[in-house]
C-alpha cells in the first residue's frame, strides 16, 4: 500500500478493494497485536487512572500509531489512516473478531483533532496532529472555571498580548484527567470588551512554569476531574487556534464533538451490562410462577427497560435520519438528556435491587463488580451536568429545536 | 421518522394532504353533531384511495404495502381525530390473511380491500383488557357470547371474534345484539351480544393466531395514539408562541420552554417505538415484544401529552370550541384498547421469564 495516495474518506470502494484490504488488516493484526491483550481497555480513553503502560501495551499502541489506524479516516498527511469510511469498518470488524483494540484514544481523538483540522493552520495541523494519531500526547480541556459552568461565555481566564507570547493567568476547573494530560486545549479570555468576541482558542503546555494541577475528590472516592491554576504561563504566540476573538466559534464547534461522544453518557455503561431484571433474578429470585418475588420492582424493571428499548431505538433512529439527511438530524438533540437519564435510573434501581450489596465502599463482603457498581452510580450523576447539563439540553430543545424565543 | 422509501412517501403525503384539506378536526365535529358514527363519504374515498387495502395480498385486491405503510396512514388520521373504520377494517383483514381459509379469504378479503364490507374484533368481554381468556364458546358451528366495548360495531358487517377454542368469523344478522356504549370520546363502540350465531372458525394461523391478532390491534392503536401526540404537542406549541401574558409570549418562559423540551422528548422516544413495531410486524421478528412497547409508550405519552396540552392552553383548552380537549377524551379510551400500561408491563415482564 506505501505509495498509494491517500484515498478520501468519502470515496467509494469496490468489492474486490475491500476484500484487499481486510487481507492487509488481518495480516497486520496477526503481525502486531499481542494476544495478550484481547479485550484489555484502552488506557488513554480512561478517566479513572491512568495506568502505566506495559511493554505489549507500548508495542501495539506504536504499531498502531504508525500506521495511522487509530484515527482511521483522518488524512494521511497529518498522520492519519487515511481510509475510507467502508475500510474503517472493515478493519474495525477485523478487530472485533481477533478481541483487538484501539490504542489510540482520549480527548485529542475524539475532540481536538477534528477541530484542528477544521481549524488550524498548516503548520498547527503537522505539529499537532501526528502525536495524537500516534498516542504520544495527552490532552485535556480547559474550558468551565469557578465561575463559567453553564454559563460557559463567562469566562475569565486572561491572556494577555505580550508581543512574541500571551501571558496567562486564571483558573480552570473540572480539566478531565489534567493530573496525566501533557497538553490542555483552553478558551482564554483575550478582550473584556466582548463577552463572546473577546474570547480565543489557545493550546497551552501543561508542563510549563506557571501551571499547577489539583486533583478534586469527589463524591465517588475517585478525582477524575482537576482544578488547574495559570499563573504567569507564557505560551507561544503560535499556539493559537484561529483568530483571536474566535474561541467562542471553535470551542462551540469542538463542544459538538464532546457531545457526540456523550450521546449514550451514562447510558453507554448499560448497553454491555447485563439487562437489569438479570440482576434482579440473582439478588432477588423468582418466585413460584417465575415472577421476580418483589412484584413491585418487577413493574418498575419492565417499566426501565422498555423506555430503555425505547431510547435504543431513538439513538438508531437519529443514526439513520442523520446519514440520510446528510447532517445532524433534530432528535439527536435529546439523546444526551434521555441518555443520561435512563443511566442515573438504571444506577438507582440497582441499588434498590441489590440492597447494601448495590452499597458496597471497599474491602470484604462486596464482589468487585458491586464494588464499581457503587462509583458507578456516584460518578454517573456527573453525566447529567457535563458537557451541557440537562437544563442547557432543555434550552438548546426549545430554541433551537422547537424554535421558542429566548427567555427576557 | 423511519427512513421510507418512495412508495410509503407518497402514501405519507397524500394522507397528510388528505387530512389537513379533506378532513380536518372539524370534520369530526360535525360526525359527532350528526350524531353518526363516522363519515360516511369519508369512508368511501378511503377506500378509493386503498387505504382498507394496505396489508391485504394483492391477489385479493389489496397493495399489500405492509404495516408501516398502512401506521403512516392512521397517524396521519390520528391527527385529525378522524373518525372512521379504518383501524378495525384492518384488524379483520389482517385476522383472515393470517388464518382464513382460501375460501374465506376470496370471500372477504377483496370487499374489505375497496372499503365496501366493514369488519371489527370482538375479543374482550369486559371493560379492562385481561388478555386471551374469554368464555364465548362455539357449539356445532352456533356460536354464543356478550363482547364488550367493540370498537365501530354499529356498521360493522363482519365481526372477528374471539372464542374458547378459536377465531371465528360471524357476519352481522339475526342472533347479534348491540347495546350503544357512548364514551368519552363519543365513538363508536358497542356492546354486542351473540345468541347461536353461526360461526366459521378461521383455520390457520395455528396457536398463536388471536395473539398475532392482538399484536397488530396494540400496534394499529398506538400509530393512531402517535398521530393524537403529534397534533397536541404541535397545537400546543403554536398556542404558547401566540398567546402573550406579562407584555411577552408564553413561548418566552423557560418554565414552559423545559416542560415542551420533556414532551418532545417522550413523543420521539415514542415515535420510535411505534415505527419499530410496524416495522416489527412488516419482518415477522419479535413482534409481540415490539407491539407491547409500542403501545406502552404510546399510552405513557398520550396520557402526558394529553394532560399537558389542556394544562398549557389554560382555561380555553377545557372549552368546546377548541380542539385539544378532544384529545384527551379519545386519548383515555385508547389507552384502556387491548392493553392498559400496568397490563402491558405485566406481559412485557413475562415475555422475558421474569
Amino acid at each position: 500500500m506505501a505509495g498509494v495516495a491517500a484515498p478520501d474518506a468519502q470515496k467509494t470502494d469496490s468489492a474486490g478493494d475491500l476484500d484487499a484490504f481486510r487481507e492487509e488488516a488481518r495480516a497486520f493484526l496477526s503481525a502486531n497485536f499481542p494476544p495478550e491483550l484481547r479485550g484489555k481497555n484502552n488506557i488513554l480513553s480512561s478517566v479513572e487512572e491512568a495506568g502505566e503502560e506495559s511493554p505489549a501495551e507500548k508495542a501495539w499502541r506504536v504499531a498502531v500509531g504508525e500506521k495511522g489506524w487509530g484515527t482511521p479516516t483522518w488524512p494521511s498527511e497529518y498522520g492519519g489512516g487515511g481510509l475510507t469510511r467502508k475500510q474503517a469498518r472493515a478493519l474495525e470488524e477485523e478487530m472485533a473478531k481477533v478481541g483487538a483494540w484501539n490504542p489510540i484514544g482520549g480527548m485529542g481523538v475524539m475532540m481536538l483533532g477534528p477541530t484542528l483540522l477544521e481549524f488550524a493552520s498548516e503548520e498547527q495541523k503537522h505539529e499537532h496532529i501526528p502525536p495524537i494519531c500516534k498516542g504520544e500526547v495527552r490532552w485535556c480541556q480547559g474550558y468551565s472555571e469557578p465561575n463559567a459552568g453553564s454559563d460557559l461565555a463567562n469566562l475569565q481566564t486572561m491572556a494577555e498580548d505580550k508581543g512574541d507570547h500571551y501571558l496567562v493567568n486564571g483558573q480552570k476547573t473540572w480539566t478531565s484527567g489534567g493530573q496525566w494530560a501533557d497538553k490542555c486545549f483552553c478558551l482564554v479570555r483575550t478582550s473584556r470588551a466582548d463577552k463572546h468576541k473577546g474570547i480565543s482558542f489557545l493550546l497551552i503546555d501543561m508542563h510549563a512554569p506557571g501551571v499547577e494541577v489539583k486533583p478534586i475528590k469527589m463524591i465517588s472516592g475517585m478525582s477524575p476531574f482537576c482544578e488547574t491554576f495559570f499563573t504567569d504561563v507564557q505560551v507561544p504566540k503560535e499556539n493559537l487556534v484561529g483568530e483571536e476573538g474566535q474561541g467562542w466559534t471553535i470551542g462551540k464547534k469542538l463542544l459538538q464533538h464532546e457531545r457526540t461522544n456523550l450521546s449514550g453518557g451514562g447510558a453507554l455503561a448499560a448497553l454491555n451490562a447485563q439487562p437489569l431484571h438479570k440482576v434482579a433474578e440473582r439478588y432477588i429470585g423468582l418466585d413460584e410462577n417465575g415472577k421476580l418475588a418483589d412484584a413491585e420492582l418487577r413493574v418498575k424493571i419492565a417499566d426501565f427497560e422498555m423506555r430503555w428499548s425505547a431510547f435504543l431505538l431513538t439513538a438508531r433512529r437519529a443514526m439513520e435520519e442523520s446519514k440520510a439527511a446528510g447532517g445532524v438530524s433534530d432528535i439527536s438533540s435529546i439523546l444526551k438528556k434521555a441518555g443520561t437519564r435512563l443511566g442515573q435510573e438504571r444506577a438507582e434501581l440497582m441499588i434498590e435491587i441489590m440492597g447494601f450489596r448495590g452499597l458496597g465502599g471497599e474491602g470484604e463482603g462486596f464482589e468487585e463488580k458491586e464494588l464499581s457498581g457503587t462509583r458507578a452510580w456516584l460518578f454517573g450523576k456527573a453525566t447529567t451536568i457535563y458537557g451541557g447539563s440537562t437544563e442547557i439540553q432543555n434550552n438548546i430543545i426549545a430554541k433551537r429545536i422547537l424554535g421558542m424565543l429566548d427567555h427576557q | 421518522m423511519a427512513i421510507l422509501n418512495e412508495e410509503q412517501e407518497m402514501l405519507r403525503d397524500m394522507a397528510r394532504e388528505w387530512t389537513k384539506n379533506e378532513h380536518p378536526v372539524g370534520a369530526w365535529r360535525k360526525v359527532r353533531d350528526a350524531g353518526e358514527p363516522f363519515d360516511a363519504a369519508a369512508w368511501g374515498a378511503m377506500g378509493e384511495m386503498g387505504w382498507a387495502g394496505i396489508v391485504i395480498p394483492e391477489e385479493h385486491g389489496g397493495t399489500d404495502f405492509g404495516w408501516l405503510s398502512l401506521g403512516l396512514v392512521i397517524e396521519e388520521l390520528g391527527k385529525s381525530l378522524a373518525a372512521s373504520p379504518l383501524i378495525a377494517s384492518a384488524l379483520a383483514a389482517s385476522a383472515i390473511v393470517l388464518g382464513g381459509s382460501e375460501e374465506q379469504k376470496a370471500e372477504y378479503l377483496p370487499r374489505l380491500a375497496t372499503g365496501e364490507l366493514i369488519g371489527t374484533l370482538a375479543f374482550d368481554e369486559g371493560p379492562r383488557h385481561t388478555g386471551l381468556t374469554v368464555s364465548t364458546s362455539v357449539h356445532d358451528g352456533r356460536l354464543t357470547g356478550t363482547k364488550a366495548f367493540v370498537h365501530e360495531a354499529s356498521r360493522a358487517d363482519l365481526f372477528v371474534v374471539l372464542a374458547r377454542d378459536g377465531v371465528y368469523l360471524v357476519e352481522k344478522g339475526k342472533g347479534i345484539a348491540l347495546s350503544k356504549r357512548v364514551m368519552a370520546d363519543l365513538r363508536d363502540h358497542a356492546e354486542v351480544d351473540f345468541n347461536d350465531v353461526r360461526a366459521q372458525k378461521l383455520p390457520g394461523g395455528g396457536g398463536e393466531l388471536a395473539q398475532k391478532i392482538l399484536d397488530r390491534a396494540r400496534v394499529l392503536t398506538a400509530a393512531e395514539m402517535l398521530g393524537m401526540c403529534q397534533a397536541v404537542f404541535d397545537t400546543t406549541l403554536d398556542y404558547l408562541k401566540q398567546r402573550v401574558q406579562f407584555n411577552q409570549v408564553l413561548s418566552s418562559f423557560q418554565a414552559l420552554q423545559h416542560r415542551m423540551a420533556d414532551l418532545y422528548t417522550e413523543l420521539e422516544m415514542t415515535r420510535s417505538a411505534v415505527e419499530g413495531g410496524l416495522q416489527a410486524i412488516d419482518s415477522g421478528f419479535a413482534v409481540t415484544e415490539a407491539a407491547a412497547l409500542a403501545k406502552a409508550r404510546a399510552n405513557a405519552a398520550l396520557n402526558l401529552i394529553s394532560r399537558e396540552g389542556v394544562q398549557l392552553h389554560g382555561g380555553i383548552g377545557m372549552t368546546d370550541e377548541y380542539d385539544v380537549g378532544f384529545y384527551l377524551k379519545r386519548a383515555r379510551v385508547l389507552e384502556a384498547a387491548w392493553g392498559s400500561s400496568s397490563h402491558l408491563r405485566d406481559l412485557y415482564a413475562t415475555l422475558k421469564a421474569y
